[in-house]
């Protein structure tokens, strides 16, 4: 059957294991995690604990004056059922004086701005903590795009990229995520209300049916209207992530010399370890 | 008296060829400890898989005065080994190697002949292919080795089967993919699946050694497998972490199957030959 059912064991299993053994071939043991309160980053919070150990995880709480007192207390629930450490810095203090500047900063400025300025606080505390960042971007939303770039996307590895949000949700369930979090509408929560769905114009349920088809089933969207999609939905979707790919991808580098970094200069990561 | 058939299912450094080789020391060590005969390492087991521009760094060519293939052949006056490498021939081609040792010398080299470029894989950028798939003789018998996508392709097994192997060593460094429902990877349950098919049809042994461990963020799920002539699973590693498993082989199997089964007997090579040179020949 080929559907966005997962095996939560055989998932953990391998993304513990992909986070232990990067972490520490890095050099590391530990992780910082910037902990929303939300799904996805509450998930990678729980594997990469269960990966380290509770000790060696340090979860940020990073609100602003505009973050809703729910994803606070939801990170709460998460940082005392695992017991991980933590930290809570407001950003407001950081963000606020370049907004204040414009008064007609729009939303997406704003929130980009507070996306960035966690992933400021979030890459000091990884020095001071002696942790890599650990990513919480999932695949649904790394296709669309709907992410800040070197901000909410920013991080050292990310365990969760590869599943789905209704792959994330499955997970969640399965390692015991509290109810509250798996029930909560997603949100960026960069202002008051926002939810992702609403922002997107579509559903996380639907979407991730027609980006199963179209990126792992290499269906072609003529393919996925025939398999009952709505037209202008597969249009929309398909010229997203095709606009987006800019945020998955490093800045190219002009070509001049015979060896070009990205190019033919070409090695993991783990080289040497 | 059983053959005593070591799979060594390791993580890999990449491209640290000598913590590698330590690494193989010590399990030759183990293995001997535990009374095998023969010791399978998985592919590129002493260079690491994605290796990339690493190539030509790690490449080697296995002969006597190799200094990291000295070792190894003095280690096999121990036990028989297969170990997975660069080679670099005399030309300065790369290829996916592995080396059969016994008794200080090299038996035999097969160089991987299928190399995958497509999806995540990329080695027909980085490596040549080989150009032979042959059969050797063993103190155990004949064998014949591949490696990882040599046999996702039907033709090279038969081609060792008809050259005279009962035993198939295999090695692999498989990325784990495709995530479903079910408590298996979709690469895991496929190399599974063609490997006991190979063992029922070809009437052979069949030993799979796979890596574990991670490259970036490639998974290698293990899982290593014998298989006996009726395609029955005599042993299986476990999926994700290292292992050393030690199995006895009883090769008098091959004759109860064979008296059962005489697929090899009623195989008809020349007709498949008649029957690829007219369709060649019309290609």
């Amino acid at each position: 059957m080929r559907d966005l059912a997962i095996n939560t064991d055989l998932v953990v299993t391998i993304l513990t294991g992909f986070i232990k053994t990067e972490i520490t071939r890095a050099g590391f043991t530990r992780a910082v995690v910037n902990l929303s309160g939300g799904l996805d980053s509450t998930v990678a919070c729980m594997l990469a604990a269960e990966a380290l150990g509770p000790d060696n995880i340090l979860a940020l709480r990073l609100p602003y004056r505009t973050s809703s007192a729910d994803s606070l207390e939801h990170a709460q629930m998460v940082i005392d059922q695992t017991r991980i450490r933590s930290l809570t810095i407001a950003i407001t203090e950081m963000v606020d004086p370049l907004i204040a500047r414009e008064p007609e900063m729009s939303s997406i400025r704003k929130g980009n701005l507070m996306a960035r300025g966690r992933m400021i606080v979030a890459y000091d505390q990884s020095e001071a903590f002696g942790g890599l960042v650990v990513g919480t971007s999932n695949k649904t939303e790394i296709l669309l795009g709907y992410s800040t770039l070197y901000g909410d996307s920013a991080c050292a590895l990310n365990p969760i990229g590869d599943l789905y949000k209704t792959q994330v949700r499955q997970l969640a369930r399965a390692i015991g995520v509290p109810e509250a979090i798996i029930a909560k509408p997603p949100s960026a929560d960069l202002w008051a209300g926002q939810s992702d769905e609403g922002e997107l114009g579509f559903t996380y349920d639907e979407v991730d049916k027609l980006l199963f088809l179209l990126v792992d089933q290499r269906y072609s969207p003529l393919e996925c209207v025939e398999a009952g999609f709505a037209a202008d939905f597969v249009d929309r979707v398909v010229a997203r992530v095709r606009r987006n790919h800019f945020k998955r991808v490093l800045p190219p580098i002009a070509k001049l010399s015979n060896r070009t970094v990205g190019y033919d200069f070409l090695y993991l990561r783990d080289w040497g370890t | 008296m059983p053959i005593h058939l070591a799979l060594a299912q390791i993580h890999t450094r990449l491209g640290d060829v000598q913590a590698n080789l330590e690494k193989h020391l010590d399990l030759v060590k183990q293995a001997r400890k535990a009374g095998a005969d023969l010791l399978l390492f998985p592919e590129l087991s002493l260079t690491g898989y994605v290796l990339q521009d690493l190539v030509p760094a790690v490449a080697c060519r296995p002969r006597p005065g190799d200094p990291l293939f000295a070792p190894l052949l003095e280690a096999s006056r121990d036990l028989d080994l297969v170990v997975g490498f660069v080679e670099e021939d005399v030309r300065n081609r790369f290829y996916i190697a592995s080396a059969y040792l016994s008794q200080g010398k090299v038996i035999h080299v097969h160089r991987k002949v299928y190399l995958p470029t497509y999806g995540l894989f990329d080695e027909g950028r980085f490596f040549a292919p080989g150009e032979a798939v042959r059969a050797f003789d063993t103190r155990f018998g004949r064998a014949g080795m591949l490696i990882c996508e040599d046999f996702w392709h039907a033709s090279p097994p038969y081609l060792l089967w008809m050259d005279g192997a009962d035993l198939l060593l295999f090695s692999s460094a498989s990325p784990g993919r495709g995530i479903s429902a079910e408590p298996k990877l979709a690469s895991s349950a496929w190399v599974e699946h063609t490997n006991r098919a190979y063992a029922g049809l070809f009437t052979t042994f069949v030993a799979h050694a796979n890596r574990t461990g991670f490259e970036d963020g490639l998974n290698y799920w293990g899982g290593s497998t014998i298989f006996d002539p009726n395609g029955d699973l005599l042993v299986q590693a476990p999926y994700f972490e290292e292992s050393l498993t030690v199995t006895p082989l009883d090769l008098n199997q091959l004759h109860r199957t064979r008296a059962r089964l005489p697929l090899l007997r009623d195989e008809r090579p020349e007709l498949v030959q008649r029957e690829l040179e007219r369709i060649l020949a019309h290609a």
